[in-house]
Parts: C-alpha cells; sequence; structure tokens
C-alpha cells in the first residue's frame, strides 16, 4: 500500500493487535488429532505462550468456567474440558515469559474484590506489569451450587456487581501511594507514614473494610477486558474496559458496525475512542494457495464439528434431544422448542431458534446438505482462511477502517497451533507496516497503547 | 528402627521470622515484592537442598500492625506459581485458609499449582482468626473456636473431594466415540455441611500428585486428614513428645533459627534487630540461635523422633546463606537429611503414597477417611 492509498483510509497508521485465546473448552479445540495436546499439561501452556511471544503478540488469555458443561443429562463429554486456574496458571508463565501480557477471565459473581483485586495485583507485580483481567458475570443457581455464596445474584444485578466489585479493585490498586515503601532499612518505619490507605467500599453488593497489601505495578492497574455482547455488556466495557472482546471479527462489515457501536457507547460515557481496544475472537486457517487453505479449513471443521458435536449443536438448538438421529441424514423435521437458558453450556449461541432453522432448512435442501453438513457450513463458527499474504491484506483492511484493533486468536490445535500465524503471518503484516517488529514497552499496557492509568 | 532421613523445609515469607528482618534484609526495603527477589531466594533454598518452601499469608497486611515492618505481601499461591516456574525440585506450600474463602476456588488454585509445579504442591492449612479478615473479605464474621474448626475442617474435606472427584483416567480421547471425558469418572462430591455446600465436580483434572501435600499444625485438623503435622515445643523433648503423637503420617518440628555469620554472632544479629522490635517466644516453637555446627547437632538429635524440620530464618539473606553454605552440606554428608531428586513429586521426596481418588472404583466409592473410623 502507498503512502497516497493509505490516506483513503481513517486510520492509516492503525497496527494490528493479537492476543492468543487458550480456550479449554468449546468444539473449537481439535483434540482428536495425534499432534493434539494436553490440556493441562504446563508444557503446553509454555510453549503457546512463547510462540506467541516469538511472535510480539500483546496478550496471553486464558478462559474460565466455574462449574463443569452438561448436555444430555450430563456432563458434557464430547470437548476439551477441565482447565487451571487462571491466575494461577498465569503466575507460573510470569516467570517463564518476559514481554507477553498475562491474561486472566476471572469472575465477579463468586468472587470477593478483597480477594480477587489482590490475586491479580500480584500477579501484575510478579509479570512486571502485564497483568489483564477479563471481567465476566454470572448469575445462574447452577454455578452457584459450587460455592459456598450459592446462586444468590438476580440476572439484573449481575452488572451491578460487577460494577461495584470493579471500582473496590480499583480503590484497592489505588491504595497505596506512590514511594509508599521506605528508600532504605535505616528509615523509621518500612512504610511511609500515611502513604498506605485504606480501602472501605459499602454498597448493595459490595461491603468490604480493608488495608491493601500491595503497590501499584508498572502499568499502574491490571488491563481490564469485558467479553459480554449484550447492550449492558457493551455498555459495561464502554464505561470501565481498556479492550472488548467481541464475536464479531468475521465479516467487515459486521465488524464495523460494532466498533462503530462501541464508540458511539464511549462517547456517550465521556470517553475518548481511543481509550478502548476492540479485539475480537477468532480462528485462523492458512495455508500456501487459497486452494490448499480451504482444504485446510474443511479438515478442521470436520475434525472439531464430528457427528455427535453436529448433533449436539443442533440438539441446544432445536431445544430438543436429537442426540440419537443421524447426522448423515437429513435435517430433524420437528419445530424447535424455545427452552429456557440454564447456563449449563455457557453464553447461548442464539437467542431466537425459528429463523436459524428456518434458513437452516432452506440452505440445506437447496445445496443437499445432511445435518453434519449444515453445522459445519452454518453452525457457531468464526475464523478467517487464506494465504498469509490474503490475510494480510484483509486484516490491513480492517484496522486501517477501524473495524478491528486486532484479535484474539483460539489456536484449533495445542500446542502447535499458533505456529503458522507467527511464522507465516506475522511477517505479511509487518512487511505492510500494520504489525509491530518489536515490542516497544514492557508492559501491557503499552503494548495496547493504551493510555496511563490517571 | 531408623527413620530416612530428614526432609528440610524453610519458610520464605517477607524476610525472616523477625519482624524487623528487613532492616537486615540485601536489598532495598521495596524490592520485597519484586518478582527477582522472590526467584532469587527460591534458587537458593533449591540449590541449598531443601524438599519444600513455605508461604505465610493472610488477607491482612503481614506484621503487627503498628505499621513499623512490612506491611505488603504477594498472595501465597501466585507466589508459589511463580517459585514452581522458576525451579524444578523444590516442592512449594503456599498458606490458605478456608475461613472466609471459597474451597472451590481454594481447591482449583492448590491442583493448579499441582500442575504447573509436576507434582510438587503441598498445602499449608492456615485460619484467619482475627476478625478484620471477615470485613476485609466482605463476608460475617468466623467467631468461636468451634465455629473456626468447622469452617477449617469443611473447606479440607470439599477441598480434598473436589481433588478426587476426576478420575485419573477422566480423559479418555475415544475417537470411536466422539468423547473427550469419560463422564462415569467425574464425581459429584455433594458435600453438606452446617453453614453451605458444594456440588462438584472440579473444573480442574486430578492433581499429579493425586492430592498435593496437606500440612498442618497439629492438632488443627482431624486425624487422617493431614500428611504432615506440624509440630513443636519449646525444648526437644517437648518437640519429640508432641510429634510421637502428632496424628499424621509424619511430623515436622517447627524451628526458628537464627546463626552465626562470618562476621557477627546469631546473638549480635538478634539484638540488633531488637532495637526495633521484639522477637516473641512461640510455644509452639523450638528456637536456635548460635553457630552453625550446633544446629546440626540438633537436627541431628532430633532426626530419629521427627520426619523433618520446617525452618524459620531470623533474616532469610543471612541465614539462608549460611544454612545452605554450613549446615545443609553437614546434614547430607552425614545421610541425616536428604534433597530431593531430579523429576520427583513431593510426595514421593516425603516417602508418602500417592493415593487413589476416594471416588474411584468399579461401582463403589471408598469411604472417606473420617468414616472409616
Amino acid at each position: 500500500m502507498t503512502r497516497a492509498d493509505r490516506d483513503d483510509v481513517p486510520r492509516p497508521d492503525a497496527r494490528l493487535h493479537f492476543g492468543v485465546f487458550f480456550q479449554g473448552v468449546n468444539h473449537w479445540t481439535i483434540w482428536s488429532d495425534p499432534a493434539s495436546g494436553s490440556q493441562i499439561d504446563p508444557a503446553s501452556f509454555l510453549r503457546v505462550a512463547r510462540t506467541a511471544e516469538r511472535g510480539l503478540f500483546d496478550a496471553f488469555f486464558l478462559g474460565d468456567g466455574l462449574r463443569l458443561r452438561e448436555s444430555g443429562g450430563g456432563i458434557h463429554e464430547l470437548d476439551v474440558a477441565g482447565r487451571p486456574d487462571s491466575i494461577t496458571q498465569l503466575s507460573a508463565l510470569a516467570a517463564a515469559t518476559g514481554r507477553i501480557g498475562l491474561v486472566s477471565t476471572s469472575n465477579t459473581t463468586f468472587n470477593e474484590p478483597g480477594d480477587l483485586a489482590r490475586r491479580l495485583a500480584g500477579l501484575d507485580l510478579l509479570s512486571d506489569g502485564r497483568a489483564g483481567w477479563n471481567v465476566v458475570t454470572t448469575h445462574n443457581a447452577w454455578t452457584g451450587e459450587n460455592f459456598r455464596r450459592g446462586g444468590y445474584l438476580d440476572h439484573a444485578d449481575r452488572y451491578r456487581r460487577a460494577e461495584e466489585f470493579l471500582a473496590a479493585a480499583r480503590a484497592v490498586w489505588d491504595g497505596w501511594a506512590d514511594g509508599a515503601v521506605a528508600e532504605s532499612a535505616a528509615a523509621r518505619s518500612w512504610s511511609v507514614p500515611g502513604a498506605v490507605g485504606r480501602v472501605r467500599s459499602r454498597g448493595a453488593h459490595v461491603d468490604v473494610d480493608l488495608a491493601p497489601t500491595l503497590p501499584r505495578s508498572a502499568q499502574g492497574h491490571p488491563v481490564i477486558f469485558q467479553a459480554g455482547d449484550s447492550g449492558e455488556g457493551r455498555d459495561f466495557a464502554a464505561r470501565h474496559a481498556d479492550v472488548i472482546f467481541s464475536a464479531h471479527g468475521t465479516d467487515f462489515d459486521d465488524a464495523l458496525a460494532f466498533a462503530e457501536d462501541v464508540r458511539r457507547r464511549l462517547r456517550a460515557a465521556g470517553r475518548a475512542e481511543d481509550a478502548l481496544r476492540i479485539l475480537p475472537g477468532t480462528e485462523i486457517v492458512i495455508g500456501a494457495t487459497e486452494k490448499e487453505a480451504e482444504e485446510k479449513a474443511r479438515w478442521v471443521r470436520h475434525e472439531q464439528v464430528t457427528p455427535a458435536v453436529a448433533l449436539g449443536i443442533a440438539s441446544r438448538l432445536w431445544g430438543i434431544d436429537l442426540s440419537d438421529r443421524d447426522a448423515d441424514g437429513p435435517l430433524p423435521t420437528e419445530d424447535p422448542v424455545a427452552v429456557r437458558d440454564t447456563g449449563t453450556f455457557g453464553t447461548r449461541w442464539v437467542e431466537d431458534p425459528w429463523p436459524v432453522v428456518a434458513e437452516w432448512r432452506a440452505r440445506a435442501e437447496a445445496n443437499g446438505w445432511s445435518l453434519r453438513e449444515t453445522v459445519i457450513e452454518l453452525g457457531p463458527q468464526h475464523g478467517h482462511v487464506g494465504t498469509p499474504a490474503g490475510l494480510a491484506e484483509k486484516f490491513a483492511r480492517f484496522a486501517r477502517h477501524g473495524a478491528v484493533d486486532g484479535f484474539n486468536i483460539t489456536p484449533y490445535l495445542i500446542p502447535d497451533g499458533l505456529d503458522d500465524i507467527v511464522d507465516l503471518l506475522v511477517p505479511e503484516l509487518q512487511e505492510r507496516d500494520v504489525y509491530r517488529t518489536a515490542y516497544t514497552g514492557t508492559t501491557l499496557r503499552e503494548h495496547l497503547e493504551l493510555p496511563p492509568v490517571a | 528402627m531408623p527413620r530416612p532421613a530428614l526432609r528440610l523445609a524453610v519458610e520464605i515469607d517477607g524476610d525472616g521470622a523477625h519482624p524487623a528482618a528487613w532492616r537486615r534484609a540485601a536489598h532495598s526495603p521495596g524490592e520485597l515484592l519484586s518478582p527477582r527477589r522472590l526467584a532469587r531466594v527460591a534458587a537458593v533454598a533449591e540449590n541449598a537442598g531443601f524438599t519444600l518452601v513455605t508461604l505465610e499469608d493472610s488477607i491482612l497486611p503481614p506484621g503487627s500492625g503498628d505499621g513499623s515492618g512490612p506491611v505488603g505481601r504477594i498472595g501465597s499461591v501466585e507466589r508459589a506459581a511463580f517459585v514452581a516456574a522458576s525451579t524444578s525440585v523444590l516442592g512449594v506450600a503456599p498458606v490458605l485458609a478456608t475461613t472466609y474463602a471459597e474451597p472451590f476456588h481454594v481447591s482449583s488454585q492448590l491442583a493448579s499449582l499441582d500442575h504447573v509445579s509436576a507434582g510438587r504442591a503441598g498445602w499449608v492449612v492456615g485460619v484467619e482468626e482475627d476478625p478484620r479478615a471477615a470485613r476485609a473479605w466482605g463476608r460475617p464474621v468466623v467467631e468461636g473456636a468451634d465455629a473456626l474448626a468447622r469452617e477449617t475442617h469443611d473447606g479440607l474435606r470439599v477441598v480434598r473431594d473436589l481433588w478426587d472427584s476426576w478420575e485419573d483416567d477422566a480423559v479418555i480421547r475415544s475417537v470411536a466415540t466422539s468423547r473427550y471425558l469419560d463422564r462415569s469418572r467425574l464425581h459429584a462430591i455433594d458435600f453438606a455441611g452446617e453453614t453451605y455446600s458444594v456440588k462438584g465436580p472440579s473444573i480442574v483434572p486430578r492433581p499429579p500428585q493425586g492430592r498435593p501435600v496437606v500440612l498442618a499444625r497439629r492438632g488443627l485438623v482431624p486425624a487422617g486428614l493431614a500428611d504432615v503435622a506440624l509440630v513443636g515445643g519449646a525444648t526437644p523433648a517437648l518437640v519429640r513428645e508432641t510429634a510421637a503423637s502428632s496424628g499424621a503420617p509424619l511430623a515436622f518440628a517447627e524451628i526458628e533459627v537464627a546463626l552465626d555469620t562470618p562476621r557477627e554472632t546469631a546473638r549480635e544479629r538478634t539484638a540488633d534487630l531488637e532495637r526495633y522490635a521484639p522477637w516473641g517466644e512461640r510455644p509452639d516453637r523450638l528456637r536456635y540461635s548460635g553457630p552453625a555446627d550446633g544446629l546440626v547437632s540438633l537436627l541431628a538429635e532430633l532426626a530419629g523422633h521427627v520426619d523433618g524440620v520446617r525452618l524459620h530464618p531470623l533474616v532469610l539473606d543471612e541465614d539462608l546463606a549460611v544454612l545452605s553454605r554450613l549446615v545443609l552440606p553437614g546434614l547430607f554428608a552425614r545421610r541425616l537429611a536428604a534433597r530431593p531428586l531430579p523429576g520427583t513429586t513431593l510426595r514421593t521426596s516425603l516417602g508418602l503414597p500417592r493415593p487413589l481418588s476416594r471416588f474411584t472404583t468399579d461401582g463403589a466409592a471408598v469411604p472417606a477417611p473420617e468414616e472409616i473410623r
């Protein structure tokens, strides 16, 4: 792209920010392939984090789920499962990596702010300012059955508690003045008198009184991520988050519409448009030619959507148990049933099944697809397929038009699934001047080009 | 029958056991909270031949509360995970209390620590006795010995059962049946206590050791639920006595140590710190102050009566160096103590068997130990 071409786009100097999402749930992670490694061995996490760091990624991202998913009347067996506590795993990675950000998904409903803020601050100090927190909320009583707190929160209250929780966490992180610790052992006391404060935070959902035990890190506070896609979730992000993690990163127009919506909400919240990074989750399949990439993508989809997985996805869409059907046969003839979302399978993929089922029927009939083929073609998916050069062109356009600030990439294979992206795609992006060629900062906040914490 | 060689643990919280230890630390005061300092202490402990480091903790600031000593501390699990990734044979045991914490989280954190350390995790069971901790947690206060004991016991049971809730072979990766897991090898724990209940199973696969090693002050938890009892007494005779009735497979003696350094005697070093704050004697700990060879002799004397010791050095930066150069080599040379072997779990180092999940079977669950008695 020449300088003149760049002047035609709103953000000619945009640089993409990449994160890697070691997901540990969902059918996106292929476990049937011989190259698929352990989902819990620390070597898998280290391999992915170091590959991402070699590729100059901003962040390594871990999810969280506080109860094993269920389907068909018991624990869901078809997908990878069994994850480490994220802050514990990331604290280990802090010792074994040097630059990459370390983002923990942690729940505000089933944690307490004094404790969680302290754990995140500890990770932030141990990593010299590389910690992030993806703030998630839960309201369902089913998850609450694992906690002494229990399922006590109404749906409407979950963001209210999250707001109070986050305010309390920030107060904890700001509890020590800069230079709160004595310069030398000859000082009168270890902490400078008056420099270590107390936090008293009292609201409808949070009521704590504590003396924070940690100073601010090199980046001030952990970077706040937010992933809710509802209007409430987007508003929460617009008011409080540094990064929004969305599902709008496959189609350019959809991504741009999401980004514009978020920017509108940012303005309404009185924040600058560039105060928030937009990083949709995505999967990237790379081939040397378009044809090879398509073939590889087809293989990936077939490994991900086994016949049993296809029946599971269809069962959740239809709201009825279809596990005894033939995935290679036609679509079910029954009408979908609207079922209450129990939360036992993560966030629901579609709210209203009727139009989706109607579209599936029409497309399946037109193309002669089986149920499994229909799920592969039209089911929940996210991702980009192409050659390194083709993808680099495409992503440069996304970035320069302000549709995204980058991507949070879910590898379809652990632990090697990031290799192609780092070895083949990153150089093409660098050549187009849309990706960094070296880390220029040391903290996650600096990687993301976020303003410093006040 | 002679006991196996002693296993050596050391508490590495803060700058040392003395409340004014920071005055003699080899780093600037604020450096206490840096990753470099933590990695350095862990490396010294590992190289010296310690089997285990423990990490004291509380949501409340460390120290007496008068503000003269350090009031900063990174959480024990975060430090332990960081230490685990910085070392290769050293065991790591954070202090965690279930007085206010969610046992589900405590279980996940310790199971994850066992995974990141490849089987080197322990847990020092703590109790939050200070009612200010309730305000810091934002939870109703737990008061009185009975209530504190109940929360500790219930928490320990829940944590152990969650560790057992995944059988070792629950991940089957059966391509033929499209199943990654076998749900019949995952178990709800259905704990129902007086104040709360927990469903399970865990979200973390079974720890490499089956269960991380549980250490607890003698008498804190019901017999059979701890692997190592931390025992103490003001004299070697009292230590022997308490060790004999520890209620756990292993007993470790708690010993505070102040050692002579090349430049100053232990007495001089302690006196220097006493100018700032007193080092209060604890009835549940032996205290040794003097030259390195005297400590070797004391440990030789205890070797027939305890399985290990946990040392609490006066000043980490000073006493750990003496332990490393003059005490541990003497013990190893005489085979009074043993180093952990590369590639072994903490359980193996301690001579403890790897427990089967109590839910493992071909059908019937193995009863919990307290139900056996």
